[in-house]
């Protein structure tokens, strides 16, 4: 009953994430056309427009065809991997994404792990000083994270640590793993800071929600050892909905690990849609936003997984959605 | 437990309506940045847009507090000026979003069924949407700046506010006052405009509040990745866009305009944050 349960509850959630990518893909198709004037003067960009490389665009992006056709055509290419070429540098759009996911995956990475440990000790250590110093300290840190976008954070971390006291550098990804890691410390800051607020905040009021509860009170009446209480019973149970919250979190650290790449001239996937964006490459901007949001979606169904998993109550079939 | 809380408070030291010092410095940063957004002509001590090319960049001066951009333009004015686009956009995007809202979220709550399920669908939708990405590749795209962004981030806002005001909603419906207007034959239309509406317009403004905040952050974002205004428009994002590359002579001119946007951004949060803990207590 428990493994049907779940498999059905993954099958639901892919029967929501498929046709979300296939929604998200024609809004990403219909870029071209969004774009003011015609199609081809979009996707030619600044180079020169010869009838022989107009011909070469509107068999490429066979817009001669109807527009349902367009994207049909389109999708299919997709789907093998050909995500077309640049306009700027008329590079394989793909191998560009490869050549810059590393840096954006390897900054988001550190940054969960600050974000997890940071975030999730300092909620609970506010929630057992309830109305102390510490406490006010961390629901005023979490107002200012929540108003601050990681690229305002970013500066004034590049102002303080790489301008004033020159520890650590203020561009660039390095070279090497430590290397790498030292160009990456700010960087990761900025964009930890700004999502740490929001999961301290959820864990905060969750933990002092769960304290209250009648199984804690008896927990201790039985005796149980403090250690006990806070990571078995409390713990546990005050992080559900810190995961219910991951689709949030999943969406602002790549949202914000955008900004931070600018900000800090990262050579990375968010810098590149930037980039591609500016200079209004429409073949990378397309091919970007697809993976991003194809990463989102991802994260976003591993998380939900993993909420199922957590919770018994759902994985036990006892919640009806 | 909160009840009990109040009980113990001695009433001198904490009366009703008292507020904390902390919302009235956030009234006082806000009134700041609308005095600067309506007056900033004759505040500023320079015009935002005088360039002195000979001088270029220099760090803060008797002649120039905040010190000058690449361009030699007067920092301090350029971020009294750059008030109106932190102030005009935001309070765009929270009211359209919230109009919006405000209709969607009414009829959902209220007629249920199809209208709702529809509703609701595409609103989950619209929050699986990774939306400071859709902002950035849709004004990228299209273009038109400034506006194409104010007028993208009322579509994104408007989902999550139709779901605020769908369950402030929901959350009146089966109180007796509906069911005396429906039992006096009250139209649909007047029970939802005339009786619910007044009941769930407090926690709407609060949310107006907090929106305007995250609109702020937004739209500063967009124009610090060169997409919201015009270049050379006086705007805390656009400055600190452009002046990224004098972090080293002129800091003033990137830790102003941000401090500025932290501060506004803070302090409609407090304010919004307030708001709602009092409209929600009643």
């Amino acid at each position: 009953m428990m493994r049907s349960g779940m498999a059905r509850l993954i099958l639901m959630r892919l029967a929501i994430a498929v046709p979300l990518l296939l929604i998200i893909s024609f809004g990403v198709f219909s870029l071209v056309h969004l774009a003011p004037g015609d199609p081809v003067r979009a996707l030619l960009g600044t180079r020169p427009s010869d009838p022989e490389t107009l011909a070469t665009l509107r068999a490429r992006y066979h817009l001669d065809d109807p527009f349902i056709v367009q994207y049909g055509k389109w999708l299919g290419q997709v789907l093998q991997g050909d995500l077309g070429r640049s306009i700027n540098g008329n590079r394989l759009v793909l191998s560009s994404i490869k050549e810059r996911a590393g840096v954006t995956i390897y900054l988001c990475l550190i940054s969960t792990v600050i974000v997890l440990v940071a975030g999730i000790l300092l909620g609970m250590l506010a929630a057992f000083r309830r109305g102390g110093r510490l406490d006010r300290f961390v629901v005023m840190f979490g107002v200012f994270g929540i108003s601050s976008p990681a690229f305002v954070t970013g500066i004034f971390l590049l102002y303080v640590f790489g301008v004033v006291l020159g520890w650590f550098p203020t561009f660039g990804a390095g070279r090497g793993f430590l290397d790498r890691f030292w160009h990456l410390t700010l960087p990761s800051l900025a964009l930890a800071l700004s999502i740490m607020a929001i999961v301290v905040k959820i864990t905060r009021a969750s933990m002092i929600e769960v304290m209250d509860r009648d199984y804690v009170a008896f927990a201790r009446a039985r005796g149980m050892s403090a250690a006990r209480i806070t990571f078995a019973y409390i713990l546990r149970n005050a992080l559900i909905p810190v995961v219910t919250a991951g689709g949030l979190i999943v969406i602002g650290f790549l949202a914000n690990a955008i900004y931070v790449e600018v900000t800090f001239a990262l050579p990375g996937l968010g810098s590149l849609i930037v980039d591609a964006v500016q200079r209004r490459d429409i073949p990378l901007i397309q091919g970007t936003t697809l993976v991003f949001a194809l990463f989102v979606v991802i994260i976003n169904l591993v998380v939900d997984i993993i909420y199922t998993m957590i919770d018994p109550r759902i994985r036990f079939g006892k919640v009806a959605s | 437990m909160t009840e009990h809380v109040e009980a113990t408070q001695p009433k001198e030291r904490a009366p009703r309506d008292a507020i904390p010092p902390a919302i009235v410095i956030a009234f006082i940063v806000v009134a700041i940045v609308v005095i600067c957004a309506f007056f900033g002509g004759s505040i500023a001590p320079d015009s935002p847009f005088t360039q002195r090319l000979e001088i270029g960049d220099t760090p803060p001066s008797a002649e120039f507090p905040a010190g000058t951009d690449l361009l030699g333009r007067d920092v301090l004015s350029r971020v009294i000026h750059g008030a109106w686009t932190a102030l005009i956009g935001p309070v765009v995007v929270a009211a359209g979003a919230f109009a919006i809202a405000t209709v969607l979220g009414l009829l959902s709550g209220y007629l249920g069924g199809v209208v709702d399920s529809g509703i609701m669908r595409w609103v989950d939708f619209m929050l699986a949407l990774p939306g400071p990405l859709v902002a950035i590749v849709v004004v990228g795209v299209v273009g038109g700046g400034y506006w194409t962004a104010v007028a993208v981030l009322i579509i994104l806002f408007t989902a999550p506010d139709t779901r605020i005001v769908r369950s402030a909603v929901l959350e009146q419906r089966p109180r007796p006052y509906i069911d005396a207007a429906r039992a006096l034959g009250v139209s649909k239309t007047r029970i939802l405009f005339v009786h619910i509406l007044p009941n769930v317009l407090p926690i709407i403004l609060a949310y107006v509040v907090l929106d305007f905040a995250f609109a702020l952050v937004n739209l500063a974002g967009l124009s610090f990745l060169g997409l919201g205004v015009e270049p050379g428009t006086p705007d805390w994002g656009r400055m600190l866009f452009e002046n990224r590359t004098i972090l080293f002579t002129n800091p003033v001119a990137l830790l102003l305009p941000a401090a500025m946007v932290i501060l506004t951004a803070v302090s409609m949060n407090l304010i919004g944050d307030w708001l709602f803990a009092r409209f929600t207590r009643q």
